[in-house]
């Protein structure tokens, strides 16, 4: 396998287990704007154990996750005390105060980052990523995933019912800050290398943008968005000189043969970006077009006829 | 059964329930009648656990309730079924009576699922179809349907009637006097007096937060010049929701 398309999976495979986590968030209702945060949380965490103990790998993609969860936990309890714009606010401003603290420590390497032993290929974040795509899947037809869809449906009635909203939503929130702990963990042991610079606010904004894109009603969702939204811009890179090409013979141009410019690419990600969010609100995959593809509900069909 | 004594509810600087006592014994239907605003949504939300009282008791079977969680007390079997028809509507039919049993761990659900399907026939028929799909009384069987699964002693419903065809009015209340005489108690805050007078065996007129009546529900309906006085005077509710 070329080392280009090894990189493409194990990019890939860490944005699915990233947006796994971020969709159990989302799922109940919370937007989590901090996800980077807890992803260098897993990312530090499995480097520092790697680097200074020398644990070995499984060990050390398990703390990452680990750790990230019990963070997530303990910032779950206040911050679930807010809502609406200003829970999303409360976790972006998490992720800037975990930068902050990486880049003012030097055991873990300030702004000079920090090497991590233990390179692992794309085969185990192929596999952890598939292993975290089926155990969301299950979550979600289990009574903790209908528990989820109904607080994300209507609070107050969830609460009729006798759930205990709270323990649900730290449970989903700390659940999905270990996924994206986890994801970072396989990133750190890829790319062998990490930095504060890396965990920057556009990666949470990014992996928020697969969950919402991708859809929030059922477990494709996250798996679709990350997918299109990771592997659109590759794709790009090898079909943008024929479409600047046909661009300019369209305005009676003749082509040159100059290679386009790289930022055209994200030019043409944020307009299909838009361009879902209008055609598709509730996400490229909804439950709708799943009961749909799967025929295993023959009766919705009728749910077209009133009386 | 249900025991309120001297319940207070504030909300900021309303008083929205003043020291009221209400009392529902083991297999009655008590009505709880007032004009919008008198009260009634505040005392529900109290008796359910949405809001803290400010002063008072509830207790519900010797057990004192008050300063319980609504899961405590949906546990204990008391449930609400709330105004408005708030289902789930992103799930289906039978998504939604699943959250009825949610603190269901006895491994009977599924019996007591094919019991609701059985009374509720429409329902099973839209078993998997969207429950945003449904009728509006439709979707009312479907929220007492789903209040049911929790096995309760006690339904307390939020002006049920609100909203439906007289047809579906009629079967709610025909619905009521079922489940009552298959021994569930019931406290029914409504402003259809006419129909919650006549199932009903008790009755409470709220006024601006107060009880500012208490009768059997027969002596209610003949008393009807002051009931009308503290229902907003003449305007019959039932004519409202058709």
């Amino acid at each position: 396998m070329s080392g280009y398309l090894a990189g493409i999976i194990a990019i890939l495979s860490i944005n699915i287990i990233f947006a796994y986590g971020i969709f159990l968030a989302v799922a109940s209702g919370q937007l989590n704007l901090g996800g980077v945060g807890f992803q260098a949380v897993g990312a530090y965490a499995a480097g520092l154990l790697s680097a200074s103990l020398g644990l070995p790998v499984a060990l050390t993609l398990l703390a990452g996750a680990v750790v990230a969860g019990l963070v997530g936990v303990a910032l779950a309890f206040p911050i679930l005390r807010t809502r609406g714009v200003y829970l999303v606010l409360a976790t972006f401003a998490f992720a800037e105060v975990v930068a902050g603290i990486i880049l003012n420590t030097d055991a873990l390497g300030g702004a000079m980052g920090m090497s991590v032993p233990g390179y692992v290929e794309w085969q185990i974040p192929m596999i952890g990523a598939i292993l975290v795509a089926l155990l969301v899947f299950y979550l979600m037809a289990t009574r903790f995933g209908l528990t989820l869809r109904a607080i994300h449906d209507d609070e107050d009635v969830s609460e009729l019912m006798g759930v205990s909203i709270r323990n649900v939503k730290v449970a989903a929130f700390g659940l999905g800050a270990a996924l994206a702990g986890l994801s970072g963990a396989f990133y750190a042991h890829n790319f062998g290398y990490i930095e504060a610079q890396s965990f920057n606010a556009l990666v949470s904004i990014y992996v928020l943008l697969y969950v919402l894109l991708g859809g929030t009603q059922t477990a494709w969702g996250p798996l679709v968005g990350a997918a299109f939204f990771t592997l659109l811009p590759e794709v790009l890179r090898e079909v943008l000189p024929a479409l600047k090409d046909f661009f300019i013979t369209l305005f009676g141009g003749v082509p040159d043969g100059s290679r386009p410019d790289e930022s055209w690419r994200f030019v043409i990600l944020g307009v299909l970006a838009v361009g879902f969010m209008a055609i598709r609100p509730e996400g490229l995959v909804t439950r709708t077009m799943v009961e749909r593809l799967t025929f295993r509900r023959p009766s919705s069909r009728f749910k077209e006829v009133t009386e | 059964m249900l025991e309120v004594s001297n319940l207070d509810v504030v909300y900021g600087r309303t008083h929205a329930v003043k020291s009221v006592d209400l009392r529902v014994e083991s297999g009655e239907i008590v009505t709880v009648l007032g004009a919008n605003g008198a009260g009634k949504t505040s005392l529900l939300r109290a008796l359910h656990g949405a809001v803290k009282p400010t002063g008072g008791k509830v207790v519900f079977e010797g057990r004192n309730l008050t300063s319980q969680s609504p899961a405590a007390r949906v546990a204990s079997g008391m449930v609400l079924v709330p105004e408005g028809r708030q289902i789930f509507v992103s799930m289906t039919v039978h998504e939604n009576l699943l959250m009825g049993a949610y603190l269901r761990r006895d491994g009977k659900e599924a019996r007591d699922l094919g019991a609701i399907y059985d009374r509720f026939p429409n329902l099973a028929e839209r078993k998997y179809a969207s429950a945003s799909s449904l009728s509006g009384g439709e979707q009312q069987m479907l929220a007492i349907g789903r209040a049911l699964v929790a096995r309760p002693r006690l339904v307390m419903l939020d002006e049920p009637s609100l909203g439906l065809s007289p047809l579906f009015v009629e079967r709610l209340f025909g619905l009521l006097g079922e489940l009552n005489r298959d021994g569930i108690s019931i406290l029914l805050v409504e402003q259809n007096t006419t129909m919650a007078l006549e199932v009903a065996s008790r009755g409470y007129v709220l006024e601006l937060g107060k009880v500012v009546l208490e009768d059997t529900a027969a002596a209610l309906a003949r008393n009807t010049a002051l009931t009308e006085a503290y229902l907003g005077g003449g305007h019959m509710p039932e004519t409202a929701g058709a």
